[in-house]
């Protein structure tokens, strides 16, 4: 009975002495955790999908307080988050960038052709890696729809055998353009109405002989467009958007009609 | 002649299907134009040599690279080039080739004579010189193989006559039309690699190649013939070498570190041949056959010929093919145009008709283990490919999905049709691009 005594008192008075150690060091090691990177943390989304360029919500909210980050630096939140964090660290909310992905292929199934019959696994990487896929456009969209899945909010629609973007649910975060293998998807200023909806590098009668939509490299647009806006990257019409100004005179002249956007806003 | 007393694990047996084995090969007549790519062959493309308008001759060099893995591409006619333009590999990447409208004169181009050389390192220049590439199927530069890494010593030289795929007899009838041409090549690569004892190996399902060349080889060769179980993969490389000399290549090493060095048969005979004349690989025997395909035979076909001539010449489709594979049936790819041509590594073509490319739905996994003893790497093809499915490609290495060589055992038999070797060229793939990524830091 005593050695149980005994031993209880010894495992107490250790238990006693780490206790006050242990209180004493935490007062003088203490770490000093600024509360805005969790009030920070508290504002963000919680989606941990990096689009910001950090390893999640966290890593944001500690790159904003140590001034390496932007206070709208979280596409995800928007204007609302950016305005939140722009408080919480007291200075004046810069505007954020109305930005959205887009899919630049218009080739549905309907207007554009196939180039063999796929079987394989249904994603549009596996699809990818077999001559390029199945459409004939190599540049095409493939349509297995890599980017839906890879799509955290569920913005991404599959139509007619093409993905597109319901451009008020996408929030911007890039996976969608890091998961589609033809590279087909752009973060483009969502203002900005009119996009050359094709990627086909190939020569105009080639790309004609694909798809009905494609861009074939007739200049006409170049030419149109008031603001000089637009130019050629070899066969394939560029538009420049920071001189865009939305005056739709492009799309009016394109016989392919290869510049338009398709609205999927809900 | 001696017998493999070892086999390796796993593997199939399909049906043979080689109904070509007994035709002697026949010469294609020259096409009407050649489309030669400048990737018939792993590694780095070349960069074509010639432009529109040149006129070119048999033999001359028009495509090459810096790099240390690839091999030059020469013109398999005399005649102009009428475009260098892209064309699709089978990977999805775009390739310049060259084109050339042949003027029948076949006119043979000056360079093309036999190699002097003056000591190993010349040889090993010339032979790459050649554009000779592994005739087996992948294509992996010879020149390359035949210099091991430094501090790895062979000793040991196999040359592979299994020809295990069904359909496919062009080697089989380089045996039997050019066993000479096979012994004096195995020689030949031993004198080059300074190996002291080669094996020729093939499956006894070919006896009449087993004799002819048995009957050619004297004491004192050092060369031996054996006579391997008829097995799907019997001919994969590390298949071969551990039945033929018993030595296991270890997960992610190469049979030059187990001392071995593995060579096709039709590789070894252009390499005498070349030795002798100086030709460059320009030209391949061929196995045409399937259901669709008219009248199956072996033909010699020079390379960059369109698919479509091939066939025309082979007396065209008796019925619609409904699937075209370059290859076996086991390993290779399937065309979607009869416009692409004949490449180094194209050793047969099949014109599969409706009942034969019949492709059954995939289901659900059923865990039943049939890939599992299928593999002859002892992988698990189930966890792999669901692994895949999810995206967790990092998983996969796990399962050390780097060491497949994609033989298709495990699609097979595999009784849900799960399209599991394409789940795991998906994989190495996906890894690829992630050690790239990490590489170049981020992005
Ligand atoms: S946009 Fe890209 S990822 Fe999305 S379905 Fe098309 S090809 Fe696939
Ligand atoms: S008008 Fe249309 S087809 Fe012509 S270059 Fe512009 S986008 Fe291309
Ligand atoms: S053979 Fe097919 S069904 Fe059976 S375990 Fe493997 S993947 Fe699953
Ligand atoms: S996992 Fe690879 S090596 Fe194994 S059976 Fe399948 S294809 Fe062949």
């Amino acid at each position: 009975m005593v050695e149980i005594i005994i031993a209880v008192l010894i495992i107490s008075g250790l238990g006693l002495i780490f206790g006050v150690g242990l209180s004493y060091a935490s007062k003088v090691f203490a770490v000093e955790v600024d509360e805005r990177v969790t009030q920070i943390r508290e504002v963000l989304p919680g989606a941990n999908c990096g689009a910001c360029g950090y390893s999640g919500c966290d890593g944001f909210a500690n790159a904003v307080v140590e001034g390496e980050a932007p206070t709208n630096g979280c596409p995800v939140g928007g204007n609302a988050v950016a305005q939140e964090v722009a408080g919480i660290m007291g200075v004046e909310p810069e505007g954020i960038k109305r930005t959205a992905a887009r899919v630049l292929c218009n080739g549905r199934n309907s207007v554009s052709k196939e180039k063999y019959e796929y079987q394989g696994i249904d994603t549009c990487a596996a699809a990818a890696s077999h001559f390029g896929g199945h459409k004939a456009c190599t540049y095409g969209c493939l349509g297995h729809g890599d980017c839906k899945n890879a799509c955290p909010f569920d913005a991404i629609v599959m139509v007619g055998g093409i993905a597109r973007i319901v451009e008020d649910r996408c929030r911007a975060c890039g996976m969608c353009v890091l998961a589609c293998p033809k590279n087909l998807i752009e973060i483009i200023d969502k203002t900005k109405k009119y996009s050359v909806m094709c990627m086909s590098k190939d020569k105009g009668a080639v790309t004609r002989s694909h798809c009905q939509v494609g861009c074939i490299g007739c200049t006409k647009c170049v030419r149109a467009c008031p603001q000089q806006a637009i130019s050629m990257e070899g066969t394939l019409a560029k538009i420049d958007y920071s001189k865009c100004d939305n005056c739709g005179e492009c799309t009016k002249v394109c016989p392919t009609m290869a510049i338009r956007v398709m609205d999927f806003g809900e | 002649m001696i017998k493999a007393i070892k086999s390796f694990r796993g593997g199939i047996k399909p049906g043979h299907h080689k109904v070509t084995a007994e035709l002697e090969t026949v010469k294609m007549p020259l096409p009407s134009k050649v489309v030669i790519p400048m990737l018939q062959h792993i590694g780095a493309p070349c960069m074509p040599l010639v432009k529109k308008g040149d006129r070119v001759l048999v033999g001359q060099k028009i495509g090459d690279s810096e790099q240390m893995i690839a091999a030059p591409v020469h013109s398999s006619v005399s005649g102009t080039v009428t475009d260098v333009r892209p064309v699709l590999y089978s990977t999805g990447v775009e390739v310049m080739a060259v084109e050339i409208k042949p003027d029948g004169l076949q006119e043979v181009h000056e360079s093309v004579a036999p190699p002097v050389y003056t000591d190993k390192e010349g040889l090993l220049r010339s032979i790459r010189e050649s554009g000779l590439v592994g005739l087996g199927g992948a294509g992996f530069p010879t020149c390359v193989k035949l210099s091991p890494p430094p501090g790895k010593v062979l000793d040991v030289l196999v040359i592979n006559g299994a020809e295990c795929e069904p359909y496919i007899t062009s080697d089989y009838r380089e045996m039997m039309e050019n066993p000479e041409g096979i012994v004096e090549g195995t020689k030949r690569v031993m004198e080059i690699t300074g190996v002291a004892k080669a094996f020729i190996a093939i499956e006894e399902n070919k006896p009449l190649a087993i004799e002819s060349i048995s009957s050619l080889i004297k004491d004192g060769d050092n060369i031996e013939v054996v006579s391997l179980a008829t097995r799907y993969p019997q001919g994969g490389e590390k298949q071969l070498i551990y039945t033929v000399t018993g030595r296991r290549v270890p997960v992610g090493k190469l049979p030059a570190d187990v001392g071995v060095l593995a060579q096709n048969v039709a590789t070894v005979a252009f390499i005498a041949n070349y030795l002798k004349t100086g030709m460059p690989l320009i030209k391949k025997k061929v196995t045409i056959d399937g259901g669709a395909a008219a009248n199956p035979m072996n033909v010699e076909v020079l390379i960059g010929t369109p698919l479509k001539e091939v066939f025309e010449f082979c007396g065209g489709f008796c019925e619609e093919p409904r699937k075209i594979i370059m290859g076996g049936p086991m390993m290779g790819v399937a065309q979607y145009s009869l416009d692409n041509s004949v490449l180094k590594q194209t050793n047969a073509l099949l014109a599969f008709n409706e009942n034969q490319a019949v492709e059954t739905k995939e289901s659900v996994c059923i865990r039943c283990g049939k890939c599992v003893a299928a593999c002859p790497m002892s992988l698990m093809p189930l966890y792999i490919n669901a692994n895949v499915m999810r995206g967790n490609f990092e998983e996969t290495m796990k399962y050390h999905v780097n060491d497949c060589m994609e033989c298709g055992c495990c699609s097979y038999v595999c009784p849900a049709s799960r399209h599991l070797v394409q789940s795991m060229r998906q994989a190495k793939a996906e890894l690829r691009k992630l050690a790239a990524r990490k590489q170049g830091g981020k992005n």
